[in-house]
């Protein structure tokens, strides 16, 4: 099979593609998603493909697009739809809570409900209120969802697939400002890795960095940063939001002993925040150092000019990283 | 006395025509009728509501009078014998046992809660027989009597209220949703699964035994949610084969219809794009020729209808509820002088068509149900502890899983400690 180089949003737009060619019952639907394909092209040419009756451009209204996906899982499609943007997600975290969590739990296991929301997330690309927001947090924390990030064009093309075949409800956030950086050679005859699993993307002894989406590119030049002042640092994508795949992460810090958590969501009741106690329940007795957190602050999300002080850089990542070696 | 001139104060011109406030009829080259201007200017800047008292009679399709009688009507007729009308009368009946009985289970601390359809029997039995067997129904909690006529088992209704599942069966067996208590989330789904009705060729083609329509059941209340405003926007849009079914009940707990719309909601549709037809929700026989007319206007490619079942909810909003507090005793005593199960009665009686033995034997049978009902009610089981822990997801993931086994572990304890 051919190697190709892609950025993220081709990679996401390729495992689309073969979602729909290997399954007629995947369906996209949202905003935009059609003629314009999406406002950040990750639909790109799939209606005029796939035709309107499988990718439609839905009316302006995000409880509906989610709800109507609903109805159309439970005549046996799977619906694929998109949210245009992070903070536009909350006129449907009605239906997202209340239906699509709880329809298995509600039906005692007899409404599947194999839906995949996908929403861009995260900030950096100087946008005005609402669309810069990392709101995993409360889908990780509603019973019935699964939440994934990806974070690179590879995982994009094989996670989006993965999770249209799940028949699990999925919310899979994409890092919006990776869409057209980087790009990465995707060879399709290499078989990923399964789903709902972490994986380390950088071997180190010292410390562990936790990361997902956008935050897993800053973190890996933190490590490569951190070379130069003789610190060995481990990078491990989370990749799976819920269920945590804690197995490796609990590997990796018995090993090092520190752990810092890094993401761009508020801290307060952040991933990071749960990591951490997982972290402290299960390695108490390993630590040298307390599971350290960077986050956005507290705070809505700034105003885009004032962004790059919210989001952990570089060099906030390398700041906790020598608060643990403090302890 | 028509609603309209109940809510002029002056005189501002013509009756208005059925078709000029969005009644639907059967031709299928109808346009979609649209209220005028004018006819809305007249609404919006007069009275302050334009809903009708018990003592009001609103326009809508009525096919069999509160005395009895048969009427005619100019869009909508009953095509069925005086043996389907035997078959609602029965199902009212049962219906409305199993909403007494299930009452009586909630005063008797078997049930935590129950949601009364007292009054709606006609609004629900007529609803449900006037749609075909592939047709899927999206129920809110209170359609006790459509879940009768497709088939439910009623003790499965118990659960939810018995506090044992969230409902739990399957709603491929009978085309029959689960129970949703979130107001008006069902109407998405509805429109949802209507648009796959559309996608996977089951409309227009002519086969009534094919075609298929998604039944999207609300109440007043529910039409001043968001999800169902929205609904209509996406049946609209995508000429999704669905009907809207709304039992205007005129009560949202202690919210009178007047708290929703200032203007009679089936008046909402045209300005979606769609028609609106009111019905007499508490004669059968209109309830179930127009359900029967839209749902095979919709199952022809004709895109959705908005029907509102102009009924009144007898009872409280459920068993926890007190409507003494908040509306007058003279609109309930109104409304039973329109008692939807009262009038078929006189009906098959003037017709010769039910004798004493046969309402004798009827109300045995009712009886029987509600014995059924009872033991089936006390004879469920509790949900074993562990089992709060199953179907969250349809693949477990290994965290959930040791939790569930960790607090198994935990309960076995105590086992231990008993024994």
């Amino acid at each position: 099979m051919s190697t190709s180089r892609i950025t993220l949003a081709k990679g996401l737009n390729a495992g689309l593609r073969a979602a729909m060619e290997q399954d007629d019952k995947v369906m996209l639907m949202g905003e935009d998603v059609g003629r314009l394909g999406g406002v950040f092209r990750i639909t790109d040419g799939l209606q005029k493909d796939f035709g309107e009756r499988r990718v439609l451009d839905s009316p302006l209204a995000e409880s509906g697009i989610v709800g109507t996906a609903v109805g159309l899982a439970m005549r046996g499609y799977r619906p694929v739809i998109e949210i245009q943007f992070d903070g536009f997600v909350y006129p449907a975290y009605d239906q997202i809570v209340t239906q699509v969590a709880k329809m298995s739990y509600r039906s005692q296991g007899k409404v599947p409900l194999p839906l995949v929301i996908r929403i861009p997330f995260g900030g950096g690309i100087g946008a005005v209120e609402h669309h810069s927001e990392s709101p995993e947090a409360q889908f990780a924390h509603t019973p019935g969802l699964k939440v994934v990030a990806c974070s690179n064009p590879v995982d994009g093309y094989w996670m989006i697939q993965q999770a249209i075949a799940s028949d699990d409800p999925v919310i899979f956030l994409e890092p919006k400002r990776q869409y057209h950086a980087d790009k990465a050679d995707l060879d399709t005859s290499v078989a990923p890795p399964p789903l709902f699993t972490s994986q380390v993307v950088r071997r180190g002894d010292d410390v562990t960095l936790l990361a997902y989406g956008p935050m897993v590119r800053t973190c890996l030049a933190a490590a490569e940063a951190a070379v130069s002042e003789g610190r060995s640092v481990e990078v491990i994508d989370l990749r799976t939001l819920s269920p945590l795949d804690m197995g490796p992460v609990l590997a990796s810090v018995r090993r090092t002993g520190r752990a810092v958590v890094a993401h761009e969501a508020h801290r307060n009741l952040g991933m990071g925040s749960e990591l951490s106690a997982r972290i402290t329940e299960e390695c108490f007795y390993s630590l040298q150092a307390p599971v350290l957190r960077v986050g956005g602050f507290d705070t809505p999300y700034p105003a885009a000019r004032n962004e790059h002080h919210f989001l952990p850089d570089l060099d906030r990542v390398l700041d906790a990283v020598d608060r643990s070696f403090a302890f | 006395m028509t609603w309209v001139t109940h809510l002029q104060t002056d005189d501002s011109g013509p009756a208005p025509t059925p078709a000029s406030y969005g009644v639907v009829t059967t031709s299928p080259e109808a346009v979609i009728p649209q209220p005028s201007e004018e006819r809305v200017m007249t609404i919006l800047t007069g009275a302050p509501t334009a809903h009708e008292s018990a003592e009001c009679e609103p326009d809508y399709v009525q096919l069999l009078t509160p005395d009895g009688e048969r009427r005619e009507h100019p869009d909508y007729a009953f095509d069925g014998d005086d043996d389907l009308v035997r078959t609602f009368y029965r199902d009212m009946v049962m219906a409305r046992r199993i909403d007494t009985e299930a009452t009586a289970l909630q005063r008797h601390g078997e049930l935590g809660i129950w949601a009364q359809l007292l009054g709606q029997e006609a609004a629900q039995i007529g609803a449900a027989h006037g749609t075909r067997r592939q047709d899927f129904i999206f129920p809110t909690y209170r359609e006790h009597g459509v879940a009768w006529v497709r088939g439910l088992d009623p003790v499965r209704l118990l659960g939810l209220f018995r506090g044992i599942d969230h409902g739990g069966w399957d709603p491929k067996d009978h085309n029959f949703g689960l129970y949703t208590v979130v107001i008006g989330a069902q109407a998405l789904h509805a429109v949802g699964y209507a648009m796959g009705i559309e996608a996977d060729g089951d409309v227009g083609t002519g086969d009534l035994d094919r075609d298929a329509v998604a039944v999207a059941h609300f109440g007043d209340g529910a039409s001043s949610q968001g999800d169902v405003l929205e609904s209509f926007v996406f049946a609209a849009t995508y000429n999704a084969p669905v009907v809207f079914y709304c039992q205007n009940n005129q009560w949202a707990i202690s919210a009178p219809i007047e708290r929703q719309s200032r203007t009679p909601l089936h008046w909402r549709a045209p300005g979606f794009g769609f028609p609106g037809v009111r019905v007499d929700g508490n004669d059968v026989l209109a309830t179930y020729a127009v359900m029967r007319a839209t749902t095979d206007r919709a199952r022809s490619g004709q895109g959705p209808t908005f029907v509102e079942a102009y009924t009144y909810r007898m009872g409280a909003h459920t068993t926890t509820d007190d409507p003494t507090r908040y509306r007058s005793g003279n609109d309930v005593d109104a409304w039973k002088r329109k008692d939807p199960i009262a009038r078929v009665e006189a009906y098959l009686r003037r017709a010769d068509a039910v004798d004493d033995a046969w309402l004798a034997s009827l109300a045995e049978e009712a009886a029987d149900l509600g014995a059924t009902l009872r033991r089936g009610c006390h004879e469920l089981p509790d949900p074993a502890p562990l089992a709060l822990f199953d179907h969250v997801y349809a693949e477990v993931p290994d965290e959930l899983a040791e939790q569930r086994d960790s607090y198994a572990a935990y309960l076995a304890q105590f086992e231990e400690v008993s024994r």
